[in-house]
């Protein structure tokens, strides 16, 4: 008991607050990472490997667009719009040909996609790594630490995207759509649904929702052509602690890992804190297979 | 003219049955590999010793992918610890023995392979190609920050052991000796995954590839043919690992990276899954191309580019790779 | 068996010795029949001779290997199932599959979202939709899973009506269903024969359908066996009890 307390008398109460906005803030990137990977696997049973790139290559634009314009909103919404379009395309030209054949075809097919944009990235970028200037450079007080305010608004941002996308899909025509497609993709066609084009908008969706998470994430970390990797392997491991499909638990599970490796990197480096998250993952494997954050196992 | 009933007897002039014509390919093919590091310079002589070892990993992951139908990017893991394990019988016994070697990497390669087996077989096809994922990432990390025991990012370097066999027998290897020594063991693997595949065992293997539902329901334990269809590939490709330290003489975690995984998916794909042979034919394949296109183009060009949409573009187009035509034919 | 109606004028939906195989199975054998503008036709026959497949081959669901589908004179073999739709065909399944997760009202937005349908168009289809199904009004935001079979039966037709069709394709709608329920598809039939509707009819119900279709085919095997006007036959007919006898 003497040594428990001790241990925790010698925790820094202010990292540990640091470390807990922090984990929030990554965990909310992470979910929206996790969410595009996550609709795109709910609705299109495709594994998109290529995800991480998207995100990687929403970055590299958000530097570009900012370096011309000096604004960050204009870098989201540009470097978004643009990897939507990208999305589609290549959702067009590599994934249609595939409806139909086996699944297993399509983690083929975007692991190449991720190969090719990886190394496009680091031939047309470099392998110095960029950084994305901070928008809003004012800090604000956390008890008696400088926290700064762009970081919240970022996770706030995360966060409504999230939560549009979500008010999309439920409200809007096009979520409609979605869902009667993925209900009876047969029937939906009958009803006049142009079933190749959901699957493409909903891949758009996907890479717009990786490509914003990326920018969102340029200022607070570097970028590299190699992050995508990174984040993907997280996204996946968010997307089965959280428990396939689910959008809510993919959430949960997103801030959860994150603040749990926000917590380890106050003891070991941050290349140890993954380990976190792996642990989580096989913990979950073995106990609660169908997902940590689902209400019931199956 | 006579009206005898068919008997036994071959007629003179029989065609060549299936088995002989494939064992008459195969002599030939061994002929070739064992001739040509004496009459290639050394580099394309070590070239081809190297497509030899990654044919092996593919080959090892044709198992999972071609006949279990599982996709794995987890090889990186059981060849890198294969490579590591190599790595510490040569570093930690005097003098380096080479059997030892193969015996450590085996039993990495082993333990790795059934600590991922134990996870990701619980989960079916997509599931399972993610945690193989994630598994060789966190051996990644510990291979990577674990500097006491594997040199962390700088990694190891030994000597090529000799080839010795106990009190008859001691000679170095030379370049052309070590590439017989990797083809003997790469044929020998061929020859085993081939009666492996054949066997009432592969027979089930190609079932739980062909419909898992319908093989669990005839009654076979499906979860535990699939360990040991993990288990296999990954002792194979953890001998690969072994070959590879003992040709170069350094083990790197930059091996047990995803980009390995990534790279034997890429050599099944393209050379053509469920042929064994296929694989090792990718791999060549992709090396060639890969020297090809910087030799032309220069080192920085990004050939992975170029090499990526080949590989889409197979996929999409010629889904059976390029020695998929002949699948029947190489496993009759 | 005398041949229908005058067909001068080129029917809406023409069939022309269509063969569809499902895999190897070889499914219909050469089946050729037509629907005119506005008419009802009834497709009877027993189980398993080929009749939703033909509907399904007529929706593009399924291509057919051979022979060609006609709307309106133009050939539609190939066209995806959604194209059809806009082109007005609707399509009425076997099993209704309605959408079970979505709302009542958002199985009917699925038909009247379309391009080119104005904010007041829109509620005119829904209030039509309403109207001639008053028990879906009632149940308007409850998921479609929950209604009960009859229930199913009205939304999948009323959905269908949503496309503003020429031509539906019904199949089996009594199947399953209580008399009640039956005389209320039977009304629902003839209100859209009446709005100038075409439908093609595929039912085991032969009173059912004698009485609401102008003209009937008989299939057997695959292809079409016989066809004449309804007013030509009778329940107990030779001819009924031969194809459609136990």
């Amino acid at each position: 008991m003497e040594a428990v307390s001790q241990f925790i008398q010698n925790i820094p109460l202010d990292l540990l607050l640091i470390q807990t906005v922090n984990g929030i803030v990554t965990g909310m990137i992470l979910a929206l990472v996790a969410s595009g990977l996550t609709l795109i696997f709910g609705i299109m049973d495709v594994v998109n490997f290529a995800h991480g790139e998207l995100f990687m290559m929403g970055a590299y634009l958000g530097v570009l667009v900012m370096a011309t314009t000096g604004s960050f909103w204009l870098a989201l919404i540009i470097a978004t719009l643009m990897i939507a379009i990208l999305g589609a395309a290549l959702q067009i030209l590599t994934l249609r040909p595939l409806i139909g054949r086996d699944p297993l075809n399509t983690i083929l097919v975007t692991f190449g996609l991720s190969l090719i944009l990886q190394n496009f990235a680091l031939w047309e970028y470099g392998p110095v790594p960029r950084k994305l200037p901070e928008p809003i450079t004012a800090h604000f007080n956390l008890f008696y630490l400088q926290y700064p305010w762009y970081r919240i608004v970022i996770a706030a941002l995360s966060a409504a995207i999230i939560g549009g996308f979500w008010l999309y899909l439920k409200y809007g025509k096009f979520g409609i759509w979605i869902r009667a497609t993925t209900q009876d993709r047969v029937m939906a066609q009958a009803m006049g649904i142009p079933v190749p084009w959901v699957y493409t908008g909903v891949f758009a969706l996907g890479a717009a929702m990786a490509a914003a998470s990326g920018v969102l994430f340029g200022p607070l970390g570097s970028i590299n052509h190699t992050m995508g990797l990174d984040w993907v392997l997280k996204a996946f491991i968010v997307v089965v602690v959280g428990g396939m499909g689910n959008l809510g638990g993919s959430i949960a599970a997103a801030i959860f890992i994150s603040l749990l490796e926000a917590y380890a990197s106050i003891w070991v480096s941050p290349a140890q804190a993954v380990i976190v998250s792996f642990i989580v993952l096989i913990l979950t494997l073995l106990f609660r297979p169908t997902g940590l954050f689902v209400a019931t196992p199956k | 003219m006579t009206t005898a009933p068919l008997d036994k007897t071959m007629p003179p002039k029989a065609k060549l049955s299936h088995t002989t014509v494939y064992w008459i390919g195969f002599c030939v093919v061994m002929a070739v590999l064992i001739v040509a590091p004496l009459v290639l310079p050394v580099f394309w002589a070590k070239f081809l010793t190297e497509i030899l070892i990654w044919g092996l990993l593919a080959m090892s992951s044709d198992l999972l992918i071609g006949y279990t139908g599982m996709i794995s990017f987890g090889h990186s893991a059981f060849f890198g610890l294969g490579m590591y394990g190599a790595a510490g019988a040569l570093l930690h016994t005097s003098p380096p023995n080479l059997w030892l070697a193969i015996v450590y990497g085996l039993a990495g390669a082993a333990g790795a392979a059934l600590f991922v087996a134990y996870f990701s077989t619980r989960l079916r096809d997509i599931y399972f190609a993610i945690t193989t994922l994630i598994f060789s990432q966190i051996f990644y990390v510990i291979i990577f920050t674990w500097t006491a025991v594997t040199g962390g990012e700088n990694g190891l370097i030994f000597t090529r052991p000799h080839f010795s066999i106990p009190f008859l027998y001691d000679v170095r290897f030379t370049t052309t000796t070590m590439h017989w020594f990797v083809l003997a063991l790469v044929a020998g693997s061929y020859l085993l995954l081939r009666r492996i595949t054949r066997s009432p065992f592969g027979m089930v293997l190609q079932s739980i590839r062909e419909n898992e539902a319908r093989t669990r329901a005839i009654g076979y334990p499906v979860q535990r043919y699939k360990i040991v269809s993990v288990m296999l590939s990954g002792l194979f490709a953890g001998l690969a690992g072994v070959l590879y330290a003992v040709q170069n003489e350094f083990a790197a975690p930059d091996f047990v990276f995803f980009v390995t995984s990534g790279d034997t998916v890429i050599f099944n794909v393209m050379g053509g899954i469920g042929t064994l042979v296929g694989p090792i034919v990718g791999a060549g394949f992709f090396q060639l191309l890969r020297e090809l296109l910087s030799r032309v183009f220069g080192d920085q060009f990004p050939y992975l580019i170029p090499l990526g949409v080949v590989f889409i573009v197979m996929i999409i187009f010629l889904p059976q790779g390029l020695l998929g035509f002949a699948r029947r034919w190489l496993n009759r | 068996m005398s041949a229908a109606a005058d067909i001068s004028t080129e029917p809406l939906v023409r069939v022309e010795d269509v063969h569809t195989y499902y895999g190897k199975s070889h499914i219909l054998h050469g089946v050729s029949l037509h629907v005119g503008p506005g008419e009802v036709v009834g497709l009877l026959g027993r189980n398993g001779v080929g009749k939703s497949t033909t509907l399904k081959t007529i929706m593009g669901l399924v291509q057919p290997s051979h022979g060609t589908v006609m709307l309106d004179g133009n050939a539609i073999s190939g066209l995806p199932p959604h194209k059809l739709a806009g082109l007005g065909i609707g399509y009425v399944p076997e099993d209704r599959r309605i959408f079970r997760l979505l709302t009542v009202m958002e199985n009917l937005r699925v038909g009247f979202d379309r391009g080119g349908v104005t904010e007041e168009k829109r509620r005119a289809l829904l209030d039509k939709a309403f109207m001639y199904f008053p028990r879906l009004a009632e149940r308007r935001n409850q998921a479609g899973g929950t209604l009960s079979g009859g229930e199913q039966q009205m939304l999948a037709i009323a959905r269908a009506m949503m496309l503003e069709p020429k031509i539906i394709l019904l199949d089996e709608p009594t199947e399953g269903l209580m008399p009640r329920m039956v005389s209320q598809i039977r009304q629902i039939i003839e209100v859209l024969h009446k709005e100038g509707v075409a439908i093609l009819l595929v039912e085991q119900n032969v009173p059912l359908t004698l009485e609401v279709s102008q003209r009937i085919y008989i299939m057997e095997k695959g292809s079409v066996r016989h066809h004449c006007a309804a007013s030509e036959i009778k329940v107990d007919d030779p001819v009924i009890k031969q194809y459609l006898g136990v």
